[in-house]
């Protein structure tokens, strides 16, 4: 069959199916939409890892006049148990590097990431805790460190930097994982849609799919312009999820968040591009399978 | 052209087969009435012919092909050389006249150039030369059968295949259905045609298969349609 014949077929099909193809369009919509936010907080997720576990350290905080904690003991940290905790840490054979955070230095790293917040004006210079930076050899070996100086004299409280973003990102996990969730729900509407409306078209076009029996016509030609319209069905609706997703990208996250939290990267286009191509392919293979297997069933050849 | 050796077509769903041990030889250029009465197995038969269905026992050659041994893929290049036509016409009814049968060949992919002379050249043949943008209801029923006539024979095929083309159609409108496939009949087409027009089969005095509850009950060349109507 020639292309421009296959090519009004399938319009035809499409404008004479309208109600059921838009139903198309917008499931895979949905699914798409659905399946990109999940992709881009995977790769959120990635580059925030990327980006921090290079940086993230263990801090080892020391006891100020206003500590509570038990080590503490009411006393600020002597001089004498700083310089101890610090020769104990470089002793670590875990540890790769230390380095010593005063007060002053802690105020000053707070004032720059809450630049132009309330927060940072309102904090009192010698409100924050002076502290060891350790850097780790290997980040996960965080439990020797936090066992050898917890409840130490002079030490307020070890804190790991991971574990922090590590809730960071099991949250956004979570949200990934009910993103992928509903993307598979809308995914079984999309096949069984998909599959009712080919049932449907094959039904009203019965005359002409009989005819072109007959007279001998491939089985590709007569099955063509049913998983063409299909395709190009769930196409729409994916690219029209990729420019949601764009458009996410444009408003939600380089106007509104990146400006407010320059101290973490944000994924950028390349992201968005792959889940557009992901989104795009996914919906066309989705509609392909779908028709394929309707029409074995319901277009006899 | 077509052969039958001991066919036998038993329905999935039915006990009694459709068909039983038939067997049954036509020659290239023939002319052969299918009689019978309803249920007899002609529709059976004409369908095993066109492969719509499966011996389920015995062997069905068309066209030098053994069709149980033809693969699913080469059945359509097999149906360009057949025509078919039915009580019902079967005509697209939002197509008009003419794209009713460049559809035929549009969709086994002829060339426009060959379409555009191809179907006025065979509608003149059927005697529709200036109904061409006429729509399938504004044509009496005769003259929708000439346009599936038309339809079948655009693609000069080898083999036209009739079921019951005059079913729908008053006596005289037949009488010009059957000179127009006598005519068809004597371009070299070997036309197989089921019926339950006896005044045409006494008429027309070609060769008579006759069925009776899925046997072949009789086989006359010449023949008429037979003493128990």
């Amino acid at each position: 069959m020639r292309a421009t014949t296959v090519v009004t077929e399938v319009g035809n099909g499409l404008r004479r199916n309208l109600g059921l193809t838009v139903a198309v369009v917008l499931v895979v919509l949905v699914a798409s939409i659905m399946g990109g936010i999940a992709f881009l907080l995977h790769e959120q997720v990635n580059v925030m890892k990327d980006y921090w576990y290079d940086k993230v350290e263990v801090s080892v905080y020391l006891c100020g006049t206003d500590s509570v904690a038990a080590s503490c003991n009411g006393q600020a940290v002597t001089d004498a148990e700083r310089s101890q905790i610090q020769a104990d840490l470089q002793s670590l054979p875990q540890v790769q590097k230390v380095y010593y955070e005063s007060k002053a230095e802690a105020y000053a790293h707070f004032e720059q990431q809450f630049k132009g917040s309330p927060i940072a004006q309102n904090a009192p210079p010698d409100s924050l805790p002076e502290s060891f930076r350790v850097k780790l050899k290997d980040p996960k070996q965080y439990a020797v460190v936090a066992g050898a100086f917890t409840g130490r004299a002079g030490v307020e409280e070890v804190q790991d930097e991971r574990a922090l973003l590590d809730k960071l990102f099991s949250a956004l996990n979570g949200i990934q994982t009910v993103g992928v969730f509903i993307a598979i729900l809308m995914v079984g509407a999309a096949l069984l849609l998909i599959s009712n409306t080919i049932r449907v078209a094959a039904f009203t076009r019965r005359r002409e799919t009989g005819i072109m029996r007959l007279v001998g016509a491939s089985n590709l030609s007569i099955q063509l312009p049913f998983l063409l319209e299909s395709i190009v069905a769930a196409m729409v609706g994916a690219v029209v999820a990729a420019g949601f997703l764009a458009l996410g990208k444009a408003v939600l996250i380089d106007h509104t968040l990146a400006p407010n939290f320059q101290f973490t990267p944000f994924f950028g286009w390349g992201s968005v591009w792959k889940a557009a191509i992901l989104v795009l392919v996914v919906s066309m293979l989705i509609a392909a399978g779908a028709s394929l297997v309707t029409l074995r069933r319901y277009l006899r050849i | 052209m077509i052969r039958f050796d001991n066919v036998t077509k038993l329905y999935p769903t039915q006990v009694r087969p459709a068909i039983e041990d038939c067997s049954l030889d036509i020659e290239k250029g023939e002319f052969v009435f299918l009689v019978g009465a309803s249920g007899s197995g002609k529709s059976t038969l004409l369908r095993l012919m066109l492969r719509e269905e499966r011996p389920t026992a015995g062997s069905v050659h068309v066209l030098g092909k053994d069709l149980a041994r033809l693969s699913s893929w080469k059945v359509p290049a097999l149906r360009r050389q057949m025509g078919t036509v039915f009580q019902d016409f079967r005509l697209l009814p939002n197509k008009t006249v003419f794209e009713n049968v460049a559809f035929a060949l549009e969709v086994i992919g002829k060339p426009k150039h060959t379409i555009s002379q191809v179907v006025p050249e065979v509608l003149e043949l059927v005697g529709l030369a200036g109904k061409e943008h006429r729509r399938p209801d504004e044509l009496s029923g005769g003259e929708q059968q000439r346009v599936a006539i038309a339809r079948a024979f655009a693609n000069r095929p080898m083999l036209l295949i009739a079921d019951e083309p005059t079913g729908n159609l008053d006596p005289s409108t037949s009488v010009g259905i059957m000179r127009l496939l006598d005519r068809i009949n004597r371009t070299g087409t070997t036309v197989v045609m089921a019926t339950h027009d006896a005044a045409i089969v006494d008429q027309m005095r070609k060769r008579v298969v006759e069925l009776e509850g899925g046997h072949l009950v009789r086989d006359q060349s010449r023949g008429v349609y037979g003493y128990s109507r």
